[in-house]
This record gives C-alpha cells, sequence and structure tokens, in this order.
C-alpha cells in the first residue's frame, strides 16, 4: 500500500511537469525575411526571387508540393492523378475542397489559366520553362498560339496535360512559380495583382508595407480542416545581419536565421542553442575552372587543387563549422546523392604528384575571382592561397560585386572562381547545368564538354523508373567528381534559431526559410500567443 | 524676388541634365545587369531564352546613346520609365517612399535644430563651463560616430537590453518606431549645428554693437535672445538648410539598418539589383529635393535678415 502510495505520489509530481503539448491554434508568428532588401512583387508566374517566395509560398498552392524530409513532390491541388503508359498523358481529378481566398472554389479552368499565363510572352514570366514540358506551351511562349495545345479540361474537376516528351512532371510543376492563380482576380487586378494577390495557400495576403513587412493571415477556407495553426504571420523584412540579431534576442522575431559570425556565439548561447535547426541546404559552394584555359584543360591539374585544398580546415577555422564538407557536385539531402561516393582527400603529396604528371611541377598563375562573401568568397582564395602555393599554383585574387562576378562567369572571363550555386531541389534540373549542350548564361559557366556525362544524363532524363533513374543520376554525379569538374568545398549549413515557444519548424533543404506555415504553431508562453 | 526665383529655377535645368547623364552613363557601363542579378541570388541556372527576352523588353539589346534619349525623351514627359525587377512604373515606386523618407529626416532635423541650437547657444554663453566642455566633447563624438554603429548601439540598449522601443522596422508607422532611427540619423546633424551655433555666438558676442546694446543698458536676457541668437541663426539655419539636403540622402544607411521604408532603402536595393530606372528615379528625386531646399533657405534669409535683398 505504501509503495503504491509512493507511486501515486511520484506520479503526481512528474505528470504536471510534462504536459502533453498539444497543437496550439492561435496566434502570429514573426517570420524572418533574410535575403537583400524588399521584396520585388507577389505576383508568383512573374516572381524570380527567394525573398518573394518566402512569402508567396504562405498565399498560394501549385498542382504538386515539395515534401521536406522525404525530399519528393506530393500530390497537393489533386485528389488522383492516373498516368498512361507511355508517360505522356497524365489526367488529374482536381480536389473539390480548394478555394481561394476570394470566395470562389478552384476549377480546371484555373490551372490551363495559370499555365498559359505562365508561357505567355505578355508575363515573361521566369517560371516558363517548368510549364515548357508541356505539349505545345513553347507555341505559345513564340506567341504562335494563345493557349496550350497540351492543357485540356474534361470537367471542372478533372484535367488532362499531354507532355511534349515522357518527364517526370511532378519536378517540375510543385514550383512556387508555376502557383495555380484565379483567372478572374488576376484578370481584375491587372499589374495590381503584385501588390495585392489572392491564392488558394493556408494564408491570404492582409498589407505589405513596402521595404519593412508583409502581413498574411488564417485562411478559415483552407481545404485541409484544422488548418493552419497560427492566425497571422508577419514576415520581418531585415537585410543586415546584425539587425536580425538584435530583434531575434529581443523577442520580435520568433525565428531567425543565422550567419557565420553568430552561429558560435548561438551554440554556446545555453538559452538559444537547444533550439537550432540545421541542414545541409541545397546549395554547393565550389571552386570553378575554366575550361577553355589551359592549366585546367588538364584532368589531373583540378584533381591537384581538390587534392591540395583542406576544406575540413577552411571550414572548422573560417566558417566556424558552418558548412558541410562537400563530396561531389549534388548535395547530401538531394536524391541523387551518393552515399558510397568519396571526397577527395586532402593530399598535398598526391596533388604534387598529379602536377608533375601533367607537366606542371612549376606550376602556374591564375586569376581567381569573387565577391566578399563572408562564406564563399575571395576569403576561400585567401585561405587556399598557401595550400596551393605549396603545388606552385599562385593566385591573382580579384574581388567584385555579385552581378560583376556573375557576369564575369557568363562571359567565361576568368580562370578560376568561387561561387554558391543552387543544386536542388531536382537532381537531374541541377545536374543538367553542367551538360555539354548548356550554355555559360544557363549557368555552365566553367564551359563544361563531357560526352561520357551527356550520355547518362540523357538516359536519366528518358528513364521512368524512379530507382534506375536515381541510379543514373548518382553515375552522373561521380562523372562529375572523377573528372574534377569542379573543387568541391562545401555545402551551405543552414542554420535557424528559434524561440522555445515555437513549434514545427522543419529543417527545409531547398532554403531552410522556405518553411511549410500550414503546421507551425506556438504555445501559450509566445508573446505573441494571442495576437491576432 | 521673383526674377531671381525664376532665374533660380531655371538654373536646375542644367543641374538635372548634368546629373541624370552621368548617373545614366554610370549605371549602364557598370558590369552585369538586373536579370543576371536575379539570377546570382538563387543561382539555380536561368532560362537562356528569359534573359534575352528581359533584355530586349528593358531595351538593353539598344546602344547606350539610344537609350539615353529614349529616357530624355520619356522624362521630359514626367515619365520615369518602367521598373526592370518590380515590373511597376517607377514613378510610384518612387513617390511612395518619399513619406517615410521625409518623416524621418524631419523628426531628425527637429532633434538636431532641438537639441543643437541650445548646446551651442548656451555653451558659448558659458565658454569654458563643463557644460561647453561635455557638450563639445559630445558634439566631437557625435560628427565621428558612424550612423551604421550607434545605430546598432541603440537598437541594443533600447529594444534588448530595455525592452523599450521596436528593434527595426515601418509598424504604423508611430513614433515608437520613429524615435531610434531619426536619432541616429539626427545625432551627427545635432553635433554640427551644435558647433555651429556655438562658433557663431561666440563671434557676435565679440561684435561692436552687441558692446552698444549692453551700453544702452539692456537686460542679458534681451541681449542674448534679441541679438546675439537672431543673428547667429544665419549661419545655423544656412548649415541646417543645406544639411537637410544632403540629411535626406543620407537616410540610406539608417534606413536599410532600420528596414525603414523610405527612398534611401529603395535605392540601395535597386543599384544592387541593376534596376536602372529605379536607381535613376531615386537619384533625380534626392537632386531634386537638395535643390529645392538650398532654394527655400536662400529665400528665407530674407525673412531672418532683412537687410538681404534679392536681384
Amino acid at each position: 500500500m505504501k509503495r503504491v502510495l509512493w507511486v501515486l505520489l511520484a506520479l503526481m509530481l512528474i505528470l504536471p511537469v510534462a504536459p502533453a503539448l498539444a497543437d496550439r491554434a492561435g496566434g502570429t508568428l514573426n517570420y524572418v525575411v533574410p535575403y537583400g532588401g524588399d521584396l520585388l512583387g507577389l505576383d508568383a508566374h512573374k516572381s524570380t526571387r527567394v525573398q518573394d517566395f518566402l512569402v508567396l509560398t504562405s498565399i498560394n498552392r501549385s498542382l504538386y508540393s515539395w515534401e521536406p524530409g522525404v525530399n519528393k513532390p506530393k500530390l497537393e491541388l489533386a485528389a488522383k492523378v492516373d498516368v498512361s503508359a507511355d508517360g505522356k498523358v497524365w489526367t488529374f481529378k482536381l480536389r473539390d475542397d480548394v478555394k481561394f481566398h476570394h470566395g470562389r472554389k478552384m476549377t480546371a479552368d484555373d490551372v490551363i489559366f495559370s499555365y498559359n499565363r505562365v508561357a505567355s510572352p505578355t508575363t515573361k514570366s521566369p517560371s516558363a520553362l517548368y510549364v515548357r514540358i508541356i505539349k505545345g506551351a513553347k507555341d505559345v511562349e513564340d506567341g504562335k498560339a494563345q493557349s496550350i495545345a497540351g492543357l485540356r479540361k474534361i470537367d471542372d474537376s478533372t484535367l488532362q496535360i499531354t507532355l511534349e516528351n515522357p518527364v517526370d512532371l511532378p519536378y517540375f510543376l510543385f514550383y512556387p512559380g508555376t502557383a495555380i492563380l484565379p483567372k478572374d482576380d488576376v484578370e481584375k487586378k491587372g499589374d495590381g495583382f503584385s501588390s495585392d494577390p489572392v491564392g488558394c495557400g493556408p494564408f491570404q495576403f492582409v498589407k505589405w508595407v513596402k521595404g519593412s513587412e508583409v502581413t498574411v493571415k488564417k485562411f478559415p477556407g483552407y481545404f485541409v480542416p484544422n488548418r493552419p495553426f497560427l492566425d497571422k504571420i508577419v514576415f520581418k523584412i531585415i537585410s543586415e545581419s546584425q539587425a536580425r540579431d538584435n530583434a531575434f534576442r529581443a523577442k520580435e522575431l520568433d525565428a531567425t536565421i543565422v550567419e557565420p559570425v553568430q552561429y558560435p556565439v548561438y551554440q554556446k548561447d545555453p538559452a538559444i542553442s537547444k533550439n537550432i535547426i540545421e541542414v545541409a541546404e541545397m546549395f554547393t559552394r565550389a571552386i570553378g575552372f575554366n575550361f577553355d584555359k589551359e592549366p585546367f584543360k588538364k584532368k589531373e591539374v583540378r584533381q591537384a587543387i581538390n587534392h591540395a585544398i583542406d576544406r575540413n580546415l577552411i571550414i572548422e577555422k573560417l566558417l566556424h563549422g558552418k558548412a558541410v564538407p562537400a563530396v561531389s557536385w549534388l548535395p547530401s539531402t538531394s536524391a541523387g546523392f551518393n552515399p558510397n561516393a568519396k571526397p577527395y582527400d586532402y593530399n598535398p603529396a598526391k596533388a604534387a604528384e598529379l602536377m608533375k604528371k601533367a607537366g606542371y611541377e612549376k606550376g602556374f598563375t591564375v586569376d581567381a575571382v569573387s565577391t566578399g562573401n563572408a562564406s564563399w568568397g575571395t576569403v576561400i582564395f585567401e585561405a587556399a592561397m598557401p595550400m596551393l602555393k605549396r603545388i606552385n599554383i599562385t593566385l591573382n585574387i580579384q574581388q567584385m560585386e555579385g552581378a560583376a562576378l556573375v557576369d564575369r562567369m557568363q562571359k567565361g572571363e576568368f580562370d578560376m572562381f568561387s561561387y554558391s550555386m543552387g543544386t536542388g531541389p531536382e537532381p537531374y534540373q541541377a545536374l543538367a547545368r553542367w551538360k555539354g549542350d548548356a550554355s555559360r548564361v544557363a549557368g555552365n559557366y566553367i564551359n563544361y564538354k563531357n560526352p561520357a556525362f551527356d550520355k547518362v544524363m540523357e538516359q536519366a532524363a528518358a528513364e521512368r523508373n524512379e530507382a534506375k533513374k536515381v541510379a543514373l543520376l548518382q553515375q552522373a554525379d561521380g562523372i562529375l567528381l572523377e573528372d574534377a569538374a569542379l573543387m568541391f568545398f562545401n555545402y551551405n549549413k543552414a542554420v535557424m534559431a528559434y524561440h522555445p515557444w515555437v513549434h514545427g519548424l522543419k529543417p527545409a533543404a531547398v532554403d531552410m526559410v522556405y518553411q511549410d506555415y500550414v503546421d507551425i504553431w506556438v504555445e501559450e508562453s509566445s508573446p505573441r500567443a494571442k495576437e491576432k | 524676388m521673383l526674377a531671381y526665383f525664376i532665374r533660380r529655377v531655371l538654373q536646375f535645368v542644367p543641374t538635372i541634365l548634368g546629373v541624370t547623364l552621368i548617373v545614366f552613363v554610370l549605371l549602364n557601363v557598370l558590369p552585369g545587369n538586373a536579370a543576371l542579378t536575379a539570377l546570382a541570388e538563387s543561382d539555380r541556372g536561368l532560362d537562356t531564352r528569359y534573359v534575352e527576352q528581359m533584355k530586349k523588353l528593358w531595351g538593353l539589346d539598344k546602344p547606350l546613346h539610344e537609350r539615353y534619349f529614349d529616357y530624355m525623351l520619356k522624362l521630359t514627359q514626367g515619365d520615369l520609365g518602367r521598373s526592370f525587377l518590380r515590373r511597376d512604373p517607377v514613378g510610384g515606386l518612387v513617390l511612395e517612399r518619399v513619406g517615410p523618407s521625409l518623416r524621418l529626416a524631419v523628426a531628425a532635423m527637429l532633434i538636431a535644430l532641438g537639441l543643437g541650437i541650445p548646446l551651442g547657444f548656451f555653451s558659448a554663453l558659458r565658454q569654458g563651463s563643463w557644460l561647453d566642455t561635455a557638450s563639445m566633447v559630445g558634439a566631437v563624438s557625435g560628427v565621428s560616430m558612424p550612423q551604421f554603429w550607434l545605430g546598432l548601439l541603440l537598437m541594443y540598449a533600447l529594444a534588448v537590453a530595455v525592452p523599450l522601443l521596436p528593434t527595426s522596422g515601418y509598424g504604423d508607422g508611430s513614433l515608437r518606431h520613429m524615435l531610434m532611427p531619426a536619432f541616429t540619423l539626427g545625432v551627427t546633424y545635432m553635433a554640427l549645428l551644435a558647433r555651429t551655433t556655438r562658433a557663431a555666438v561666440m563671434e557676435i558676442k565679440l561684435a561692436d554693437f552687441i558692446r552698444t546694446a549692453r551700453a544702452k543698458g539692456l537686460a542679458e536676457v534681451v541681449i542674448n535672445r534679441k541679438h546675439i541668437l537672431r543673428n547667429a541663426l544665419i549661419l545655423v539655419l544656412t548649415t541646417a538648410g543645406l544639411q537637410f539636403g544632403a540629411l535626406i540622402g543620407n537616410t540610406v544607411i539608417v534606413e536599410k539598418l532600420f528596414s525603414w521604408p523610405g527612398i534611401g532603402s529603395l535605392l540601395v536595393d535597386s543599384i544592387f539589383q541593376r534596376d536602372i530606372p529605379v536607381t535613376q528615379g531615386c537619384v533625380l528625386l534626392l537632386i531634386l529635393a537638395f535643390l529645392v531646399i538650398n532654394l527655400a533657405v536662400d529665400l528665407l534669409y530674407a525673412v531672418i535678415d532683412p537687410r538681404i535683398e534679392y536681384r
């Protein structure tokens, strides 16, 4: 009896300490919008920037959506899809409970309207390339047709999409730039739609104080029951990292993105370190070699540079550990990443040997260009300089501003560059920039041409079995690695710090700030728990 | 007076022409363009077709002189063009930023005038006292302190350590949001005005007419207010006026730091994005503001000092 009493007493003591954390509805989330100033516009079809999509993902929905963790697109606005045997005809049964914020139900007409609008030359959408997979989209882009031939409405909730080639459609039509927008509202508002958008996402637009903040509120008609949890999200545009740090510490921001300088400080702070999420983001930082220049035409030289630079040391000392050492081109969070691939190890002796083999024992001097970025800019060259000196490579470092660097890279005016390049979310697209027919403007800055690589890529594009496709993409990534197409340096480790009352943030690898706001909720202890 | 006014306004024209030409050429010869910047930001490889399409839309495929001619032709019709990236008319984009910038600049100037003039005035009257020393040390620090650093310190002190004010943002544009950025912006000018006032007062204090006034038996208060301060104000007002023009241009750093939606932050954003029409619009507006304020200051002289005549 006494023992039972003790157990009961113990239980009484424990229970209040560990209350079941329920997903709580209500409250406001103050979320950071950190990249380079104000938004440009809120029309998903016309936007080009991460900064804009960060807000737009709360307002809009596309046919598919990217599922973090699983790292695949999932069906979003349709209940069912049937694909024909040849993989060209996709028939979608749209959800019949999707409503736009102005109250109207979404139909097949809206989907057709949206894709036509993206392809139309009057819209000049940077997302037109995603819709280009649909048969006849190119004719619309060229102004030869008014609407895409491959889109057919069977009834209000049934849509048939015919593709030009059998490609994996979800990997194209999940992009936020292919969002489904309401035909009537877009046509009514014209240019004004960009500052007063309507979508079918979990939150509806309230206001945009230019250069300062964007407010969205819960859309009660959202098609997922009991979602979203939050009543409101205020997106705070704060481009200075010190100001972000202050705003986070003053509890004005519920979550913030962490810079390399703040990373060790936040890690040491007992109050903050518990509430940090990290992910290898789909950005690969690499040193590019100009394949048109003599020393870099030799594979041994490129391999030597890969062996000569101690990437782990630079990551630890210079980047304060806020990076994931790279293996090859595709990041560890990519579906095409090969977990068995071995990176180039730090081996100065081997590097010297390779230089000798290439006939460059005496070395050479090259122009190394980049920006002032603290994570991948000229500082990387400065750190690598003494290491490369050991194999007699002298760097002539030039620092410039971002737009100027891209200009030089696109024109091929460099020997080596250091840059951060997008490698996600879809592995085929991420690899495609190195295909022989890709121009420098399209991202093949180094002018890489390798028939073996192109052949594997062609096979991957045609492959419809997912496992086989992944194997082929891994093979293509392996070719880049073996060929030392670049000096694979690191994958950005995105770090987000949040206050203990915030729940539901996920390690989103596409870009850490791309959260699915639907699942985020705040506890009673949030200073904005009651704010509507 | 009217002839003078018209002559001055006409002088605006060559100034504006010269500046627009310089800005136009500078922006257009810079490497890189807006499309490429958009690409640089989330580098996932961009559609070549899209880049070409946009260059054509923006007229970047035309030679420089042709573009300048097009720009000037539109400008004479009051059309500032269309933003490359925002896709809206520049006029509207720039105008909606004027209000917040002006509020910030006026608040900063009020802080500068309200604190700077009394500080300088009393320092000069009690030359060598602790007040004089303290305010002049403060003035030197104020002039030499980088705005960016001061802003961060204030942010830490008044929003993080003691949470009195919001760290940044425009909010509803209330005084609470404006106080810190306005003070950060105003402190340099406050220091400058305090020093100018002090120098002016000290010089006038020794003038013959002050000795005469004192010999007449006028009360010190009357001498200080009517004779010293009023005469000193001419110099102070010139400085303040000229500085106000510069101050609007100087909102750039403060606006960026405090996420203030003014013309300065738009200017910086547009330069980095190579949104050339927006940059041109912002610069044009800042120049106009500078010219108009200078003219206004010149005209105000007559009000303060009736001896000044305009021909």
